[in-house]
């Protein structure tokens, strides 16, 4: 293969297991589970709480290292201790952003603090970089001078995108981002996180449970059920064919509509009920 | 037959230093006895104050001024005096709030907070009565091993578990009325929806009232027998779920229906922050015969 291709996937997980020491306590978060991430696809992970998948997102980001096993980054092995340029590459989106933003600071200074930390741009070019990155996630600049405080819950999230989007990454790690937010909100920031994704050429890790937003945003779905990796496909096929039996009960618990989509999960419910 | 709790032309406004600041703009609707009905707006639409409003518990702050009628079960609310109405809260109406971890009190084990809710009804009854009594409701939510949860406290509990205790802890005093927010709304989807199934049936049963407020129109589809659409302190849609579902009639409903995520594809809808159509009359279906 030459050089850093298209056949080379941008993110690579191989045999990676994450054990917790405790005591005489010892939990197995993660067990053996390969995964690989495609440049500029979306991939979401799926799974109720405790199946491991923020252990996934925590070993992506560096916060923990796995027990045994690797991760790649364009093919490149991803040392235990991350140099700033390689931190960089990987950002994340935490679910609640009154928790995630300082309230101390105006929009304009967290968003300066990501680009003074990796030392992008000169002084004046860092100005014209906050503006400019509040308006790629559908903000006024002027909200530079505002404190979270002062925003609506889905503004602030787009704070969030926006703080991730001064480091230049290649992935973004997005943890729940929308489950906080109310229908509507949630339809424009994810329509926003689509755009952002196909115009930036970005890879996401997209942590959800809720199966309806992953059938409209994700090109991949992997399952995770108590650590272990049990169910991996393109989203299609996921809700055609769902395998695993936690899958359906996924989809099951989706809010609908319409009576369109009653039928669609009538037909996955019967298909459990064969089996 | 007269409805169970009866609101017209309820309007709601906060004085600030800018003057008054209107919030409900003169809603009306009513929940029939035995009626599952359903509140949807988004964030600042003014469903959860509506809520409030009935409870009573908005009128006791200064800053806020409410007009219009608020009945429930025959009696005019707003002209009960303080002390009646707060005998009514947590025994004939009685509500269930977003987060359960946060609703229930740290410091006591579940137990004795049923016991203090008991009390509400009974005030003489005993601490084991209470345990008794604790222990059925529990199993009413499918809650099998009512000993283990009634002497844990909240954070022992996972949030699907607080979330049932909370619903058997709203209804174990028979209300006529029970006011959801959003309940479960900071669960796991699946959680959520075994939630919701448990308290449709536990309702059913019981012959309560329910006022279901909501963001989410997919949540209260399977839920509700009657739904109100709310934008912006008006009421711009009602009418029974299954025609509001079939034919949305109001622009916003159909961009609140297009919000909600579909399992059969499509993307990302692309939705307005304003539309004039929005701000449109109000679009109400007919009764049918089960929901009049």
């Amino acid at each position: 293969m030459s050089a850093v291709d298209q056949a080379t996937p941008v993110l690579d997980v191989r045999n990676v297991s994450k054990t917790f020491i405790s005591g005489e306590h010892r939990v197995k978060a993660l067990e053996s589970v390969s995964l690989k991430v495609m440049r500029g696809q979306c991939l979401a992970v799926v799974g109720e709480s405790g199946s491991g998948k923020s252990t996934l997102a925590n070993l992506l980001l560096g916060i923990h290292q796995p027990t045994t096993g690797d991760l790649y980054l364009d093919g490149n092995l991803l040392p235990g201790h991350r140099t700033l340029p390689l931190r960089r590459m990987i950002q994340l989106v935490q679910q609640n952003p009154l928790s995630s933003l300082n309230p101390r600071r105006t929009v304009g200074a967290s968003l300066r603090l990501a680009l003074d930390v990796h030392d992008i741009g000169d002084r004046q070019g860092r100005k014209e970089r906050v503006g400019a990155l509040l308006e790629e996630v559908g903000l006024p600049s002027d909200f530079a001078a505002r404190y979270p405080a002062a925003l609506s819950g889905g503004q602030r999230q787009r704070v969030a995108v926006a703080r991730a989007l001064a480091c230049e990454p290649e992935i973004v790690v997005l943890d729940e981002p929308t489950s906080a937010l109310d229908v509507l909100v949630q339809a424009r920031v994810l329509r926003m996180l689509d755009e952002l994704r196909r115009r930036r050429d970005l890879t996401y890790v997209f942590i959800t449970h809720d199966l309806g937003v992953v059938r409209n945003i994700a090109d991949r779905v992997a399952v995770f059920e108590k650590g272990k990796l049990v169910e991996e496909s393109d989203t299609e096929t996921i809700f055609i064919n769902p395998e695993n039996p936690y899958t359906r009960r996924l989809i099951s618990a989706i809010p609908i509509v319409s009576d369109e989509e009653e039928t669609l999960r009538r037909s996955l419910m019967e298909e459990t009920n064969d089996s | 037959m007269t409805a169970l709790l009866d609101i017209r032309d309820l309007t709601l406004s906060f004085r600030g230093f800018e003057g008054e600041n209107r919030v409900l703009h003169g809603i009306s609707l009513n929940v029939a006895r035995g009626e599952k009905v359903a509140l949807v707006g988004e964030s600042g639409s003014g469903k959860s104050v509506t809520a409030r409003i009935i409870l009573g518990l908005l009128q006791e702050q200064r800053s806020t001024r409410v007009s219009g009628a608020v009945e429930f079960d025959g009696r005019d609310l707003e002209a009960m005096p303080a002390k009646a109405r707060h005998r009514l809260r947590g025994t004939d109406i009685s509500m269930i709030f977003q987060d359960p971890t946060s609703s229930l009190n740290p410091v006591y084990p579940i137990d004795v907070q049923f016991h203090e809710v008991l009390k509400r009804r009974d005030p003489k009854i005993t601490r084991a009565a209470a345990r008794e009594r604790a222990s059925e409701a529990l199993r009413d939510v499918s809650i099998e091993d009512a000993k283990r949860v009634l002497d844990s406290y909240s954070f022992q509990l996972s949030g699907g578990m607080n979330q049932r205790v909370m619903i058997a802890m709203a209804l174990a005093n028979e209300p006529k009325l029970l006011i959801a927010d959003e309940p479960g709304t900071a669960l796991d989807v699946t959680v959520q929806a075994q939630t919701l199934h448990l308290m449709r049936d536990l309702v059913e049963r019981k012959h309560t009232s329910v006022l279901f407020i909501s963001h989410n129109l997919g949540v209260v589809r399977e839920f509700a027998d009657r739904v109100y659409v709310i934008y912006k302190g008006n009421i711009v849609e009602e009418g029974p779920t299954h025609a509001l579902f079939s034919d949305p009639g109001h622009a916003y409903t159909r961009a609140l229906m297009a919000a909600v995520p579909k399992i059969t594809g499509g993307g990302i809808p692309e939705i307005p922050d304003r539309s004039e159509s929005f701000s449109e009359p109000i679009v109400v279906h007919p009764a049918t015969e089960a929901s009049s």
